[in-house]
């Protein structure tokens, strides 16, 4: 990973004590070169590595870093990272726990990132990159940002929250050099479309324009304007209120376009207007990636063939689509590599994959109906296994089902063992493999042994420590794991925190591992970047035990109203050099 | 993968349905027959659970409605579309009422406040006041599904179901009637792709038809029917096409695209070819513009 970026200097250049005034000294070779050769250092690893080797490199590479990344904002204050870097153009930072995607963690929990940017005002007025994820964003901030950073190009908010269009209409009409605006996974106070008209008319600099979450009408024609005006737009994803025709509309003004997110596709269209779209989409000889497909009805599947041959992303998670005409549009994607689908299309759709994307390395399977109890449609273990047949690429998969076999599992990775990312959920908590009633032990421990580049895992099914023994025993590349209602004892989890080397984040829901389990892990913690346990057996006690022996950790407790007042109904352990959470809310007990 | 029929035939899962119903919050005496049977059916499943044994589901519903006054918000009930239904809300307590309208269009209920976490089994020894009924019982956060992505697929699906006219069907039968013949029959018509499968299908079943030409040149997506030659088999066929569409309509078979025919047909006829040519004045006029 640390390759020496220059092998020569590191003979020559002192590594004396006092070089920290040396920096601007009378001999600008080593220094001046040193900074150079790292500037092409990107990976966060990397410069990380270069920065421990002495106080030279330790300079010369925070002078030097120019994108920051945050994966947890309460590991490090605002305080210490503009003490530290002082010419950052781009920041990433993540906030919530993953869980609060599903519920897990109370509204007002925190992760506001209203302070990063009253710091970064002050000492990056350079910053032109913010990309922010599960983070709590309000209009204020929106407005500090549009108007706190003239050269601000690049916003990207994924699962954030406490913003409304307000916030965006500052952000449209005082960023002059905007190349990029994308919102996505954002559930906000959605006022109304008149944002989007408060981009300037002469304002033309958009290259990444994102706004399928929002759902109210934007005006179409200041929609049409800023497309044509946007001569270098590459990625357009537009809401459901955007019509069939206007779609067409706009692909005639774009056909430069990589990326196109559709509005809704069921509109009655008349016969020339199907034949309008169908020519406007096969013009777009640049796309690679297709979502949206709000509402889609089959009848106009056809006018995407054309477009279809380049696509290498198709993202059908919000169109239900049945097998029939699912394989019908499939059959014109060959060079697939990335594929999003609901569990509609079953298990035939399933097959038609396996035999027309060859190219495949990422498949997800979303089900239509989670909470759909008795019928249990959508996708088995035999779609599974169809696409691992065709489809030896296969490296990510997100696969949601009611049932599953260890056989098939054990199918699978043969056929693909490349997997780095696998995340199997079985919909009904502690399922046996349902032909043989067994636990599904056997088929995790068959893709920890087989896969041995996985990185990340999440299980399910009725599982006993025995799978967590072959976790920690196999998985040695493993950076994420999710776990959820399994394991039998304290012993599951310890074996995951004595094995796995390359831990980093731990998210445990309604398992039987207790205060054992928890402090097993103490020495670990802090070479990873979370842990989270919620309705598991752990007490306040050994929470305050860990964060006692921990001092660079923080231990969060977060209680359910009606549980014993010594249970720890959710906790979340992290570790961090900016101390205990100033900003936390009365629900959460830092320890 | 099986597919459960509708109608709970199995005893486990049959079981599974009375311990639900065990649950359900109902107006009434405690250990009461209700008069309203259709209702009780449909209460919170949009079934019509036809249950012989009613008696033995209301055995529990003492408890269960001296649970429900408490008013603890403990459990969130499965309902058909996976509402997650928040006990202290009026309607749900007077369910018989609530039955008939709501449960088919509501859409995911997002509550502020996350409902109480259920184990999905007696885990650990949690205490679970209903016994086996908390395992059916919706669990916070599970499955592991963005909530936002949830409501945008319900909203989705329903409107989608609406549309179609049919909610989970995978197959579409429709009358096809033939002048002169004695009985009607039925097609699938799922099982075809296009017109040529269904006009060969319909030749075999009624065999002195004739519509097969036409419609035999694969019309798939936005092909439109040659009219001209529309016009010349109508001239030498003795028979039509024909179906009703959604307004009651009798249209010609082969206008449209064949997925927006299966959506729109509701049943077929083959008219007499004498009757038909008054059917489609406009593909006859335009024929002989072109002509």
């Amino acid at each position: 990973m640390q390759t020496d970026p220059n092998p020569k200097k590191s003979k020559d250049s002192p590594s004396n004590s006092d070089s920290t005034e040396s920096t601007q000294s009378a001999s600008p070779f080593p220094d001046d070169v040193l900074g150079k050769v790292l500037s092409f250092l990107n990976s966060d690893k990397d410069r990380s590595s270069v920065s421990l080797v002495c106080k030279d490199w330790y300079n010369a590479e925070r002078w030097t870093r120019t994108k920051l990344f945050i994966g947890n904002c309460y590991s490090v204050s605002p305080e210490i990272v503009a003490t530290r870097f002082p010419k950052i153009t781009s920041v990433t930072l993540k906030g919530k726990p993953r869980f609060s995607d599903f519920n897990l963690v109370p509204q007002n929990w925190g992760a506001d990132v209203h302070y990063w940017l009253v710091m970064f005002a002050k000492v990056y007025p350079f910053l032109e990159e913010l990309r922010l994820k599960r983070m709590t964003v309000s209009d204020e901030s929106l407005e500090i940002l549009a108007t706190a950073f003239p050269g601000f190009r690049a916003l990207s908010l994924m699962s954030c929250d406490g913003f409304s269009t307000d916030g965006l209409k500052s952000v449209a009409t005082h960023c002059r050099n905007l190349t990029e605006l994308d919102i996505q996974d954002t559930d906000i106070d959605d006022f109304n479309g008149g944002w989007l008209s408060c981009f300037p008319e002469n304002f033309g600099s958009l290259e990444v324009l994102n706004f399928a979450s929002l759902d109210s009408e934007v005006n179409f024609d200041a929609l049409e304007r800023l497309v044509s005006r946007c001569k270098s737009l590459r990625v357009l994803k537009v809401n459901k209120s955007i019509t069939l025709d206007q779609l067409q509309r706009l692909l005639l003004r774009a056909p430069q376009l990589m990326e196109l997110g559709t509005g809704s596709f069921q509109q009655e269209l008349l016969p020339g207007q199907f034949g309008d779209l169908e020519s406007a989409f096969s013009n777009c000889k640049n796309l690679r990636t297709l979502s949206g497909l709000w509402e889609v009805t089959s009848v106009y599947l056809p006018v995407l063939y054309a477009a279809c041959t380049s696509l290498t992303f198709l993202n059908l998670s919000y169109a239900a689509l049945r097998s029939v005409e699912f394989g019908n549009l499939i059959a014109y994607c060959p060079n697939l590599r990335r594929l999003w689908v609901l569990d509609t299309v079953e298990d035939k759709g399933l097959e038609a994959v396996g035999s027309s994307c060859p190219l495949l390395e990422e498949l997800r399977v979303f089900p239509a109906d989670p909470f759909d109890q008795q019928l249990h449609r959508g996708v088995t273990e035999l779609g599974f296994v169809a696409v691992s047949r065709g489809c030896s690429k296969l490296h990510y998969v997100l696969y949601f089902c009611w049932q599953m076999t260890n056989a098939a599992v054990a199918t699978i990775v043969q056929n693909c063992p490349n997997f780095t990312h696998f995340r199997l959920c079985i919909m009904n908590p502690g399922r046996p493999d349902y032909l043989t009633n067994e636990p599904m032990d056997e088929a995790f421990g068959a893709v920890v042994k087989t896969c041995t580049k996985l990185q990340r895992l999440s299980v399910s099914g009725l599982l006993t420590d025995l799978t967590f023994e072959y976790i920690g025993k196999h998985a040695k590349n493993l950076e994420t794991l999710s776990v959820a209602f399994a394991g039998s004892s304290d012993l599951g989890m310890q074996c995951v925190l004595e094995g796995c080397p390359k831990l980093r984040k731990l998210e445990i829901r309604d398992c039987p591992f207790g205060n054992a389990a928890l402090l097993s892990g103490l020495e670990k913690y802090e070479k990873m970047r979370s842990l989270w346990m919620s309705s598991c057996n752990v007490t306040i006690t050994a929470c305050q035990q860990l964060a006692r022996e921990m001092p660079r950790l923080n231990v969060e407790v977060m209680k359910d109203k009606e549980s014993d007042d010594s249970q720890a109904d959710k906790v979340y352990v992290y570790r961090s050099v900016a101390g205990p959470r100033r900003d936390a809310p009365p629900f959460v007990l830092t320890l | 993968m099986e597919k459960t029929p509708d109608k709970i035939s199995s005893s486990s899962e049959k079981n599974e349905v009375l311990n639900l119903k065990e649950t359900e919050l109902r107006l009434g005496l405690p250990g009461s027959e209700f008069l309203d049977k259709k209702a009780t059916g449909f209460s919170l499943f949009g079934k019509d659970l036809k249950d012989e044994n009613n008696k033995n589901i209301f055995s529990g519903a003492k408890r269960v409605f001296s649970d429900a006054i408490d008013g603890s918000n403990k459990w969130g009930l499965c309902t058909n579309r996976g509402s997650e239904v928040d006990l202290g809300k009026n309607d749900v307590l007077f369910s018989p009422r609530g039955a008939n309208g709501g449960v088919k269009n509501t859409n995911i209920l997002q509550s502020s406040h996350p409902a109480k976490e259920v184990p999905p089994q007696p885990v650990e020894g949690k205490k679970d006041e209903n016994g086996s009924t908390a395992s059916k019982a919706q669990v916070v956060g599970w499955p592991p599904i963005r909530s936002l992505h949830k409501n945008r697929l319900t909203t989705n699906l329903s409107r989608n179901n609406d549309v179609k006219g049919k909610s989970e069907s995978s197959c579409l039968y429709v009358k096809v009637s033939m002048d002169g013949a004695p009985y009607l029959r039925k097609v699938d018509l799922k099982t075809y792709c296009s017109y040529a499968e269904l006009s060969s299908a319909l030749e075999k079943m009624f065999s002195c038809f004739t519509i097969g030409q036409y419609a035999s040149h694969g019309l798939r997506g936005k092909e439109d029917l040659n009219e001209c030659h529309l016009m010349d088999l109508l001239d030498r066929s003795e028979y039509v096409l024909t179906y009703e569409d959604k307004d009651g309509d009798w249209m010609l078979v082969g206008d449209v695209p064949w997925e927006m025919f299966t959506d729109m047909c509701k049943r077929l006829r083959i008219m007499k070819g004498s009757e038909a040519s008054g059917l489609a004045p406009r593909v006859i006029e335009k024929c002989k513009s072109q002509n």
